[in-house]
């Protein structure tokens, strides 16, 4: 498949996605990722961020598309537009995890060391996320997420309209995106 | 948390509310109205609007910010969706400032030198500075909150852009007030007002709008 007949393919997944199309969008966002993950892994080293957080990079980008996709125009090609939010976000997670890690430090040393305790202290699992929300959307994140159920069983689990389980859970992910951004900066 | 997970998070909440470009149309909308109740209760038009329309000066008056006002606009709609080149409608805001160009020329080759000053100062200069800010709150506050919903790739641009939009639209609003109708007063005085608001958009969207 050349990348025009894919781009038109994504384009046709997301308007059905805008449209509410839970399956279509669960397609797109399939298929985009593996591309974040090349593009993410490829570029960590070049921000001097560790390889191992990739996969949070990923994540973010992810969200920011998710977030942002009421600036998407059905009417136009759907690859500027996705370009541009993954560039801008990717770069700009990329640059706060770097300097996250670069912090200048008087010798080459404690900037290793830094650097070996970065890896496995500041990723954010699962568990640690989860923590930050609130009530209501935690439940909500756990069950959708890790326990795999869709909106109405979540509902009927939780004894919630599934109206206020969808306002939830898009509250839910705002303040996941939020939480990526306030966990790896610390230098504003 | 595992990515396949998120996809699966994500993908619940597939339905989108309402696209950028609704909600932007909805808030000059809102800011337009809010912004006319405000001159209309407070100020109100000038006493003497229905023959002064009619003059060429008073009409240049109300098309020029009215042209600003739209070709702002349309760089507002552009501005918050990534992946879009904003020359073509950057370079469209030249428009207004050729227009104004034109009207600056043709009114100091009327006017004896000796009245350039007097038209240029006015009667409410200070009024004009004051109130095309007032008129421009609603509007900017309500492009800046829509913006933040967008994805502008430049931040400080998108702020400006709103800030220009929201003191164009404040400016033709205030011209059916104004008592001062020559373009010089327009060149400097409505100049100094709107740009003043677009400095204010860009401070707060160069920090508020990123994403």
């Amino acid at each position: 498949m050349n990348s025009s007949m894919r781009e038109q393919e994504w384009a046709e997944w997301m308007r059905n996605a805008m449209k509410g199309d839970t399956q279509a969008y669960h397609r797109f966002l399939g298929a985009v990722t593996p591309h974040l993950r090349a593009m993410a892994r490829r570029r960590c080293n070049q921000f001097g961020a560790p390889a191992s957080e990739a996969e949070d990079v990923v994540q973010e980008v992810l969200l920011a598309v998710h977030l942002k996709r009421a600036t998407w125009d059905p009417d136009r090609p759907i690859g500027p537009w996705l370009s541009a939010i993954v560039r801008n976000k990717l770069i700009d997670s990329l640059r706060r995890r770097g300097r996250h890690v670069n912090v200048p430090i008087e010798d080459v040393i404690a900037t290793l060391e830094a650097e070996e305790q970065g890896d496995g202290l500041d990723r954010m699992d699962a568990v640690n996320m989860l923590e930050h929300l609130k009530d209501p959307q935690r439940d909500i994140v756990r069950s959708i997420s890790l326990e795999g159920a869709g909106v109405r069983e979540t509902a009927e689990r939780l004894k919630m309209s599934e109206g206020a389980v969808r306002v939830a859970l898009h509250r839910a992910l705002k303040s996941l995106a939020a939480l990526y951004r306030s966990e790896t900066r610390e230098d504003e | 948390m595992k990515t396949n997970d998120l996809i699966s998070l994500l993908a619940e909440d597939a339905a989108v509310g309402m696209r950028l470009g609704r909600m932007l149309a909805l808030a000059v909308l809102a800011g337009v109205v809010a912004s006319a109740l405000l001159l209309l209760l407070t100020v109100g038009v000038r006493p003497n609007l229905a023959t002064a329309i009619e003059t060429a000066r008073v009409l240049f008056k109300v098309g020029f910010t009215l042209v600003l006002a739209i070709a702002a606009c349309r760089l507002v709609f552009l501005v918050g969706q990534p992946g879009r080149s904003l020359k073509a409608r950057g370079f469209q805001l030249a428009v207004p400032l050729v227009l104004l160009a034109i009207a600056v020329l043709s009114e100091l080759s009327v006017l004896p030198s000796e009245a350039w000053t007097t038209s240029m100062l006015g009667k409410n200069a200070g009024f004009c500075l004051f109130f095309i800010p007032v008129l421009s709150l609603a509007p900017l506050a309500g492009f800046l909150f829509v913006l933040k919903n967008g994805a502008p790739e430049n931040p400080g641009l998108a702020g400006a852009s709103a800030g220009l939009a929201a003191g164009a639209i404040a400016a033709s609003l205030y011209a059916f007030h104004c008592p001062d109708d020559s373009p010089l007063f327009l060149a400097v005085w409505y100049s100094i007002a709107v740009l003043v608001i677009t400095t204010v958009g860009y401070v707060i969207g160069r920090r508020w709008l990123r994403w």
